[in-house]
């Protein structure tokens, strides 16, 4: 069980960076999310971590230890291939018992570790089968005892589960995060599924272009985005931006565009140019009263929720309102906003300004 | 299955195509199948015209594939002890008694030491350059496959004479030594591709999973990789074999005693007055079987390995 540090980590492709000085760190046994789109160097970070690529520049510490030169072989770490990668030439339990037999223990004692294995993951019935004709669930399985059995110090994980159809995807991230809880080892779990991010993760980095974008608890980064890229990808649907031109003073508590003031928590950064309002779909409530208009272009029908689309002078924002609420398309509707949520993001740099509400999430990263 | 499907042929096109086969496997087999008849048949009828189908079986050709003789006069054979083994019968039988082994022995062994030695290096340096480009930064790593191959653009007999000279030069000629280098270094160019291409197939992650698992990268090549690439080892291995062991151009070459092999030594079996043609058809014969039954033994892998992983995945 450990610790694992990572600091301004790089990783360049010949003249291609796939990882830009990223930071951050993982406690004694979290289950960590690396989350993020498509080739912003998820993998990359996780195999620099197990040692399967060496690092540009930047170090990487376990337990306090600086391994960033080590042999992957020598830093104690299981790593899950997204494709499992089981040895196709040994049977299951073959392939259990292979980290094993690499430290020379003995062969009672592996057979012992093995049906152990095998009983906390239920797989006892399938040990002498080739690992060729099993199902995905049971690669899954075999693929999480090979990676347990030896008691590493941290688990990486590469989109374990994105080989599995939808459903089964659902109950196998239960038993894994219930796997989790009780070995409690440290994990890090790689996945470009917010969703799957928010539920599992204990902590979450998010990632874009090769660069931590944020790293914090979910609720921290759903409610707190540093950046307007983590607010478009968390959450569905996600943060709404009302863009305009204006400015921000430090100690503001309001802002004003289009000739309405709207409450904000109390700034502690100025700015002006083009700035963007940012408010959840469920902080965007529907009232007649409000001299905030817009025109309602869609509804979308959730069952005991709603999300309503609206045009607004300042832009398309959704509003994810109750079902018992009647709206119906081409409705002019006044709109308000829960003030204790918003966040100002500065577009050009696409970060968010810091205020009194969100200045303990972001401070630290 | 019954009616008719897309991509099920028809019982006629199963017919016409089974049709096909057959006619061409009695095709090539029917040289094969004459000279294994012409291996049991007397000299004579060996050479009749018009030629015999239906002989009465002798097993003289394999007697004299394997002993020396000498003709004897009807008057000195009388003098001689009565024969006291079948060999030696037969041989009396026609005129003959046989003065000791004849060569043959020893031109296949040097057939089998030559060729599985030969096949051998080309594999194992092969497999270690084939798995060397497919998994490292080779610097001009293009150019070098490139070169490689290219050593296979010209027939290698046209590189005869110096190899000749080279040869001679080393003390090579007529060596088991000169001979294992010569055709591992013809066959290393095909073993590379080939095995490349094998090698490539192979992902990545069980490698890297044996590296996490706490082995070294040679363990990882040695106890994941490799299994793997039997198929692949396999009918590289056969290709290899088939080429070191029917080599003739360069064993005439440069060979012409002791380590000379059987390609080569065949042709030149002569028997009492002429070329004894049942012998000749017997030496070829012995001669397909090691090749017959290294290729059956690895014969499960060779039908997955040609079809280049088509059947895998
Ligand atoms: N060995 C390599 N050589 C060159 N470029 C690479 C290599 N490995 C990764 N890359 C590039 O680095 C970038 C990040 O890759 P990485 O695999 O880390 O992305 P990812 O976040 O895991 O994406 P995905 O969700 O698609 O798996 C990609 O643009 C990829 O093409
Ligand atoms: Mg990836």
């Amino acid at each position: 069980m450990a610790q694992i540090i990572i600091k301004n980590l790089r990783k360049d492709f010949g003249d291609f960076t796939a990882v830009k000085a990223s930071s951050f760190t993982i406690e004694d046994g979290e289950f960590f999310m690396l989350l993020g789109p498509s080739g912003c160097g998820k993998t990359t970070t996780l195999r620099m971590i197990a040692g399967l690529e060496f690092p540009t520049s930047g170090e990487i510490y376990i337990d306090g230890e600086e391994v960033s030169k080590k042999r992957a072989s020598q830093r104690d770490i299981a790593f899950v291939f997204q494709m499992f990668a089981l040895y196709p030439h040994m049977n299951v339990r073959q392939n259990i018992s292979y980290p094993l037999k690499s430290q020379g223990m003995p062969k009672a004692q592996i057979k012992a570790k093995v049906a152990e294995v095998a009983r906390v993951l239920g797989i006892e019935d399938i040990l002498s089968k080739p690992v060729g004709g099993l199902s995905g669930g049971d690669r899954q399985r075999v693929a999480l005892g090979r990676a347990i059995v030896r008691e590493p110090k941290a688990f990486m994980m590469d989109e374990p589960l994105g080989a599995l159809d939808a459903e089964f995807r659902e109950h196998m991230s239960k038993e894994l995060r219930a796997l989790h809880d009780r070995i409690g080892a440290t994990t890090v779990y790689v996945t470009h599924d917010q969703l799957e991010a928010m539920q599992m993760g204990d902590k979450i980095v998010v990632m874009n272009h090769g660069s931590v974008e944020q790293f914090g608890v979910p609720q921290q980064i759903y409610d707190w985005p540093a950046t307007m890229f983590v607010a478009e990808f968390i959450g569905s649907p996600s943060m709404n931006f009302l863009h305009f031109n204006g400015e921000v003073a430090k100690g503001d508590t309001q802002v004003s565009f289009n000739d309405q003031s709207f409450d904000i928590p109390e700034q502690l950064q100025a700015a002006t140019g083009d700035l963007a309002f940012g408010v959840r779909p469920e902080h965007v409530s529907l009232d007649e009263t409000n001299p905030y208009k817009g025109e309602v272009s869609a509804v979308e029908y959730l069952g005991t929720t709603q999300i309503v689309t609206i045009d607004s002078a300042n832009g398309v924002l959704k509003a994810r309102v109750s079902s018992a609420q009647a709206v119906s398309v081409g409705q002019n509707v006044g709109l308000a906003f829960n003030p204790r949520t918003i966040s100002i993001f500065d577009t050009s740099s696409g970060m968010a300004l810091l205020s009194e509400a969100n200045k303990g999430v972001l401070d630290h990263g | 299955m019954s009616g008719h499907s897309v991509t099920e042929p028809s019982n006629r096109q199963k017919w016409i195509s089974g049709l096909l086969v057959i006619t061409y496997a009695v095709i090539t087999i029917m040289p094969l199948l004459w000279i294994i008849a012409t291996g049991f048949k007397s000299p004579e009828d060996a050479i009749s015209y018009p030629p015999k189908v239906v002989f009465e079986p002798s097993v003289e050709g394999y007697v004299n594939l394997f002993t020396a003789r000498t003709r004897v006069t009807p008057s000195m054979e009388e003098t001689l002890p009565p024969p006291d083994t079948w060999y030696e019968q037969i041989a009396r039988e026609s005129g003959t008694v046989i003065v000791g082994p004849s060569r043959y022995g020893q031109r296949f062994l040097n057939s089998v030491i030559i060729g599985f030695g030969s096949t051998f290096l080309s594999i194992f340096f092969g497999t270690l350059a084939a798995y060397a480009f497919s998994r490292f930064r080779v610097p001009i790593k293009d150019d070098l496959l490139f070169f490689i191959l290219s050593t296979r653009m010209m027939p290698p007999i046209a590189v005869a004479i110096p190899i000749f000279l080279m040869f001679r030069q080393l003390g090579l000629n007529d060596t088991h030594l000169g001979m294992i280098l010569l055709y591992t270094a013809v066959n290393l160019s095909l073993s590379v591709w080939l095995l490349k291409g094998f090698i490539d197939e192979i992902p990545l992650e069980y490698e890297e999973a044996a590296l996490i698992d706490g082995y070294t990268r040679f363990q990882a090549f040695y106890k994941v990789v490799l299994p793997q690439a039997a198929t692949g080892i396999a009918s590289t291995a056969i290709f290899c074999l088939i080429f070191a062991w029917n080599e003739y151009a360069f064993a005439v070459l440069l060979t012409s005693g002791t380590a000379q092999t059987a390609p080569p030594f065949i042709p030149t079996i002569i028997g009492v007055g002429g070329k004894d043609w049942p012998a000749v058809a017997a030496g070829a014969t012995l001669f397909l079987i090691p090749v017959m039954i290294f290729t059956i033994l690895l014969r499960k892998h060779l039908l997955r390995g040609i079809t280049f992983g088509a059947v895998r995945k």
